[in-house]
């Protein structure tokens, strides 16, 4: 399990743009055909919620299951192609330190909280408000209909050969990183979340950090 | 589950066909699988708040679960409950896999269009649901992973899926209960991962029957403390709402 670690020979100072995002913050950004987008776990265990769009037309756009039907498998990793819901090749996955991402749990929502913890989490911030200001932000008629199933970068949400699926500690740590290629333009949103309910963070979300090389 | 409400309705869907309806919360829909080997591809829209759908992720880890069966539930993006599985043959219906692309069909069957093969087309999953969610005002943005009734894709430990043949057998059904009245939309085109070389969709039979009111031991209310928690927010939806 995870031997698929592969590190990337970039310098984070020939780096065209760096950022570090909060946590409970959201990002949006175009990425251009050809370059590369790192993002890294600053402090270990955060889960960067992400979604892309394809830049030309983002009705098009990220899809977990086209995702996972076109690799015939759940995690995603080096070589995995993150896929749109027209089939189209968005991004693809070349280098690892981590080994595995989800794209099977979704966000956090302040209304799925309070089914998923108790109805009194209501109040709480959690990912798909960031993803909602993030749309709404973009000068473009996106809206609550473009936030779907995203990928969690670095998260650890196992599936058992019998059906059962959780969330496991994290296997991420300080440091570790997943970088993509851009097969086409798209539209990168981080909602770095801020989830206090779960474990996984040792309910304390940290920053993580966004890259760019061209 | 046995049936003793007369059907309100009733109709078989062939192979790569689709369909939509509107099924108010209190009825149940039982799809019957006629041959054995049928697909059902499902999207769900609360028919009043079409924003508010299917979701996949939420459904999963709400209940922990990787696949559909009773008496687990189909949740919502917002919290709540569009329908629960009351009856269930087959046992295991997949959820992460999604629907077929053309350009998936085109490489799997070839290519069989209007003109030369009328009916007989071959067409895409992906397709057939946007041609429907079209009629309801909805479209490519509208397109969440769906619900695959009767398909079988069993993980390994490193995530890698494989579909199960001859999961589902002639005769078996499933039924599903509405909590919230819901816009359903579907087609019979066959699994993304089917890996039968050729075109072969398989009928269904499609029956729709008033439900017994949910109680507070309702099995689907009672699996996951999640589920009682949806529900309530169900409930509180509907009661401010009507």
């Amino acid at each position: 399990m995870m031997s698929n670690l592969t590190e990337s020979q970039l310098l984070p100072e020939n780096a065209v743009y760096e950022h570090t995002i909060r946590a409970g913050d959201h990002w949006m950004r175009r990425i251009e055909k050809g370059q590369t987008f790192r993002i890294l776990d600053l402090k270990g265990n955060q889960a960067a919620d992400t979604l892309f769009y394809n830049a030309e037309d983002p009705d098009d756009r990220y899809s977990a299951s086209d995702t996972i039907a076109a690799q015939g498998a759940l995690y995603l990793t080096t070589g995995t192609r993150l896929m749109s819901t027209r089939g189209t090749e968005l991004l693809k996955i070349v280098a690892d330190t981590c080994g595995r991402h989800d794209t099977l749990g979704g966000a956090c929502s302040r209304e799925s909280n309070t089914m998923r913890y108790a109805h009194d989490k209501e109040h709480m911030h959690a990912c798909r408000d960031s993803f909602l200001r993030g749309v709404q932000s973009w000068c473009h008629h996106m809206d609550k209909r473009d936030v779907t199933c995203n990928i969690n970068f670095f998260m650890n949400v196992p599936v058992t050969p019998e059906g059962e699926l959780d969330f496991a500690d994290g296997i991420s740590a300080p440091g570790r990183y997943v970088e993509m290629v851009a097969s086409c333009p798209v539209i990168a949103l981080i909602s770095n979340c801020p989830q206090l309910n779960n474990p996984c963070n040792a309910y304390n979300p940290t920053p993580v950090q966004v890259l760019i090389w061209d | 589950m046995s049936q003793s409400k007369k059907n309100l309705f009733s109709r078989e869907l062939g192979g790569g066909q689709m369909w939509s309806k509107v099924i108010g919360r209190g009825k149940c829909l039982r799809m019957t699988d006629l041959e054995g080997g049928a697909n059902v591809g499902m999207l769900l829209y609360n028919a009043l708040e079409k924003t508010e759908r299917y979701n996949m992720p939420d459904t999963l880890k709400g209940q922990k679960i990787f696949y559909l069966r009773e008496p687990y539930c189909l949740h919502s993006d917002m919290g709540r409950i569009l329908a629960s599985i009351v009856e269930d043959g087959p046992g295991w219906h997949d959820t992460v896999c999604g629907t077929s692309l053309p350009s998936l069909v085109e490489e799997k069957y070839g290519k069989k269009d209007y003109q030369e093969a009328h009916n007989d087309w071959y067409r895409a999953g992906r397709e057939l649901f946007l041609i429907e969610l079209g009629k309801w005002g909805l479209g490519e943005r509208d397109l969440v992973p769906n619900i695959n009734w009767f398909s079988k894709i069993a993980p390994d430990e490193e995530g890698k899926l494989s579909y199960v043949p001859g999961h589902s057998t002639a005769g078996s059904s499933v039924t599903i209960r509405f909590e919230l009245d819901s816009l359903v939309v579907l087609n019979t085109c066959q699994h993304p991962l089917d890996p039968n070389p050729r075109y072969e969709p398989k009928p269904v039979k499609l029956e729709v029957f008033e439900a017994d009111p949910v109680t507070s031991y309702d099995p689907s209310r009672l699996v996951r403390p999640e589920n009682e928690r949806a529900f309530q927010n169900t409930e509180d939806y509907n009661l401010l709402r009507f």
